[in-house]
């Protein structure tokens, strides 16, 4: 078995919104190629580490590295020009973009990204919807199109964060196939997920966050076996 | 901030005396100042603490910025001129008609922006306000550019002649402290905690069920009311009603006078506006551009102390008395 | 030619041309504004000293510089545009994340500041500036005599406009200027430099006030009260169109204009005032504005 290459370091990461305290030293990291999940209650800091990561929180300290290069030393729009992708929770589609719009938006700074085609080939449902308004979209079709802009922009570190949330189990089938594709393009992925059912079936491991924290960490295979502990953790 | 009422409260007891001493000083003060000071300054100073307090009310009280209070005060000001040189009244109810007047205005204003919010109602307010003013330079009575002259002062209560510049300042002393008397009763009523209330949080009391642009309303009305006080005895000490009363500049200054004194504190506005105004006294005979100085001081007011001269000292004040607790 | 309502056609079609020069100079400057508080969340009242700076610039080129109406078309919003960018870069910015209200009063302030200084240097009075040569003249409509100056602003500010909209509405920049009105840190998150977009945009705008000033310099005196005075219409326009929409700025801006070149004709006493009684009936009729949308 050959030595798996570490993307991303996060050691003792703190941030605060304003005067709230939220991570408070939360360490992981994450290797090339994998996708990996972070499990928590709502307010344990998933979504606020995807955030900081991406430098839209902007008080933090502490250590992150993405391929060699410390995030929180550069400014926030120099971040996606490391190949790191967002993908925010509320999805993030633009009122004031037409679908098409929404797809060219994020500028592709690698030579890697999808074209249009094989977008269409992935996410059928975009095909032919290029002036309709981004947020006229089905919601399982707007976190499609969140997806598809990153993916154009040759960005090979995914932050997804809750792509599930409120979709019908159609849909998540859909956006769960997506991923396994993008795992098998070699893809990067970290995954925020309330969904137990679905981080099983796409990540390679978990980590479970609380109050600010990592505190603990699964391989997929061990979750099944420990399902009682991460009921535990999530309060289920 | 409470440390310091508890501290300031503590000394007020322990010391009631000093209060007394204090508020002698000051009385005395004003009652002696016109044998020192210029006394159409003194009344030019009077009238604009009453005007930027009374503009305090909605704009650091009820968290309203209307910059057409100029409306308020220069309209006042055209109404009492006309009614105390054309029709002859006499001096109180020429300032009372004045008065009234901006209290008309005050409520069709409100009526019109006080639904909206923030940058909005500054807008609107201002365009209101200049509408005013294209209305004074067009309608025959207000004289156009010239103004209405020679406005006559009349008597106080038929016996005081106050073509005597000191009881002149001495009726504008009185008025003035009544008009700040009544914004301080109607700060410390429960109208005026229903009014910091919103003005903390405005979905809350909405969702207490408070009519919240009524009470609004009201707020505005009442301040439009004494700014027209304000206006009106201004043109009965100075004699002379003009476009500039009711210019956009002048909306602009009062509102620095708030800011620069401290918005939201009752002492800050009769601060401010006495600095101002002494400033511009100053200038005037200097030569330096007064806007010029004025709009500097405005952005260096909102770069760097927004709070104003009394809010920052009760701030650096609380630091310190904090410090002392430690 | 017949008459309309008891007033001759003729001077009807001439108030309504006149009335489209004055609502150029609206739709300009309020495209401008709206541009500015979608982006930044700051009502420019400043917009109209910065367009009375455009004005001035020109015709100091013209007495100090010898630079004619053609070179300072090019130049004047450059130096407008810059000088903008500057004072976002080192003042507003720091405003951005306080209550809009501050950055109203800063601008307000520096409004005040730039009327004052010039009204210092160059005194009140109007100073006239000439038509530049080739524009002289006037072309025979029939049923009015139009001078080439005024079409050419017509045509020139029409232009801008529908420049400025197709940037906004058609490419890629305009995406990006109107998702970073939306959600800044997402855009921010995509790689793009959101702050120097702000600047940028601060600068544009202000520099198209300043093309606005240099337009207007031939047909209006060149004194330092013509911002503000225009500044306080353009504002009920904006009240009128509400903030949302850039077509509906240029639109809004350009009917007022005809608006009250109609009133001229039937009321003229109530032209200066009939923009202001628009908002008024908008505000209650429509509180959002015409194009707004409520937030």
């Amino acid at each position: 078995m050959h030595h798996p290459v570490r993307r991303l370091e996060v050691e003792d990461l703190h941030s605060w919104y304003g005067e709230s305290h939220i991570l408070h030293g939360a360490s992981l990291h994450v290797n090339q190629g994998e996708i990996v999940t972070l499990l928590g209650r709502n307010g344990a800091g998933k979504t606020t580490m995807m955030r900081t990561l991406m430098g839209i929180v902007q008080q933090r300290k502490g250590r992150a590295v993405l391929d060699g290069q410390d995030l929180l030393a550069m400014p926030a729009h120099h971040v996606a020009r490391l190949g790191l992708g967002f993908v925010p929770e509320e999805r993030g589609i633009f009122s004031s973009l037409n679908v098409l719009e929404n797809l060219l938006l994020p500028p592709a700074f690698r030579p890697s990204g999808m074209a249009l085609e094989q977008i269409y080939t992935l996410f059928p449902n975009l095909q032919g919807r290029d002036t309709t308004i981004g947020t006229r979209l089905s919601g399982g079709e707007q976190q499609m199109l969140a997806i598809a802009r990153i993916l154009r922009t040759g960005a090979d570190f995914i932050l997804l964060d809750e792509p599930t949330e409120g979709l019908a189990p159609v849909i998540v089938e859909d956006i769960s196939r997506a991923l396994g594709e993008l795992k098998a393009l070699g893809l990067t992925i970290i995954l925020v997920e309330q969904n137990i059912r679905f981080a099983m079936a796409n990540a390679d491991r978990h980590y479970v966050m609380e109050q600010g924290r990592v505190v603990d960490e699964f391989s997929n295979e061990a979750l099944q076996s420990n399902m009682a502990k991460i009921n535990a953790y999530l309060g289920v | 901030m409470s440390m310091l009422i508890k501290g300031l409260a503590g000394f007020t007891v322990k010391y009631k005396w000093i209060w007394w001493i204090g508020a002698f000083v000051l009385a005395a003060t004003l009652l002696l100042a016109p044998a020192m000071v210029y006394p159409l300054l003194l009344i030019n100073i009077l009238c604009f603490v009453l005007f930027a307090s009374a503009l305090n009310l909605v704009l650091g009280y009820a968290g309203l910025l209307s910059l057409g209070h100029a409306a308020f005060f220069g309209g006042a000001a055209y109404v009492t001129a006309h009614a105390a040189k054309t029709w002859g009244l006499p001096f109180e109810a020429s300032v009372l008609l004045g008065t009234l007047f901006a209290a008309v205005l005050g409520l069709v204003f409100g009526l019109i922006g006080i639904r909206r919010y923030g940058i909005y109602f500054a807008m609107i307010t201002l365009a209101l306000a200049q509408m005013l003013y294209f209305i004074a330079v067009q309608m025959p009575f207000t004289g156009g550019e010239d103004g209405i002259q020679s406005v006559p002062r009349g008597m106080f209560l038929g016996l005081v002649d106050l073509g005597d510049i000191n009881a002149m300042y001495y009726v504008v002393l009185g008025a003035v402290v009544i008009g700040l008397m009544v914004l301080w009763r109607t700060l410390h009523s429960p109208f005026g905690h229903i009014l910091a209330a919103i003005r903390e949080n405005e979905p809350r009391a909405v969702s207490l069920g408070l009519d919240v642009a009524y009470y609004k309303l009201i707020a505005f009305v009442l301040s439009a009311t004494l700014s027209g006080l304000a206006g009106s005895l201004k043109v009965i000490a100075f004699q002379l009603a003009s476009l500039n009363n009711v210019s956009w500049h002048l909306s602009g200054e009062v509102v620095l006078m708030t800011l620069i004194g401290g918005m939201g504190t009752f002492a800050g506005p009769i601060i401010g506006a006495t600095f101002v105004v002494t400033l511009e006294h100053m200038l005037a005979t200097s030569g330096l551009p007064i806007a010029l100085v004025i709009g500097v001081i405005f952005m260096a007011c909102v770069m760097l102390f927004r709070r104003g001269f009394y809010g920052e000292t009760v701030a650096r004040l609380k630091v310190v008395l904090d410090r002392g607790h430690d | 030619m017949p008459d309309i309502f008891g007033v001759p056609a003729a001077v009807l079609l001439g108030q309504v041309l006149l009335g489209l020069i004055n609502g150029s100079f609206y739709a300009m400057l309020s495209l401008g504004l709206a541009i500015i508080f979608g982006m930044l969340n700051v009502i420019n009242f400043a917009h109209g000293a910065f367009y009375m700076l455009g004005a001035f610039v020109t015709w100091l080129c013209l007495t100090q510089l010898g630079l004619n109406y053609w070179a300072a078309l090019v130049v004047v919003p450059i130096v407008v545009g810059v000088f903008g960018a500057v004072v976002e870069r080192l003042f507003l910015r720091r405003l951005y994340r306080i209550d809009h209200l501050y950055s109203l009063l800063f601008t307000f302030g520096l409004a005040l500041a730039m009327e004052g200084l010039f009204r210092y240097l160059f005194g009140a009075a109007g100073k006239p500036y000439p038509v530049p040569e080739t524009l002289t003249g006037v072309f025979r409509l029939g049923f009015m005599v139009l001078p080439v100056y005024r079409a050419w602003v017509i045509l020139a500010s029409v232009l801008v406009c529908l420049l400025v909209w197709l940037v906004m509405e058609k490419t890629r920049l305009g995406a990006w200027l109107r998702a970073a009105t939306e959600n800044p840190s997402l855009v921010t998150a995509f790689g793009i430099n959101v702050p120097l977009m702000l600047t940028l945009t601060y600068g544009f705008c202000v520099g198209l006030a300043g093309f606005a000033g240099v337009l207007a310099a031939p047909i209006y005196q060149v004194s330092p009260a013509m911002g503000s005075s225009l500044i306080v219409i353009v504002f009920a326009v904006v009240v009128i169109g509400g903030l949302g929409s850039i077509g509906g700025a240029i639109l809004t801006g350009l009917s007022l204009g005809v608006i009250e070149g109609l009133t001229k004709v039937f009321y003229p006493s109530a032209s200066a005032i009939v923009i202001f009684v628009v908002m008024v009936l908008v505000l209650i009729l429509r509180p959002a504005g015409l194009f707004g949308r409520e937030n």
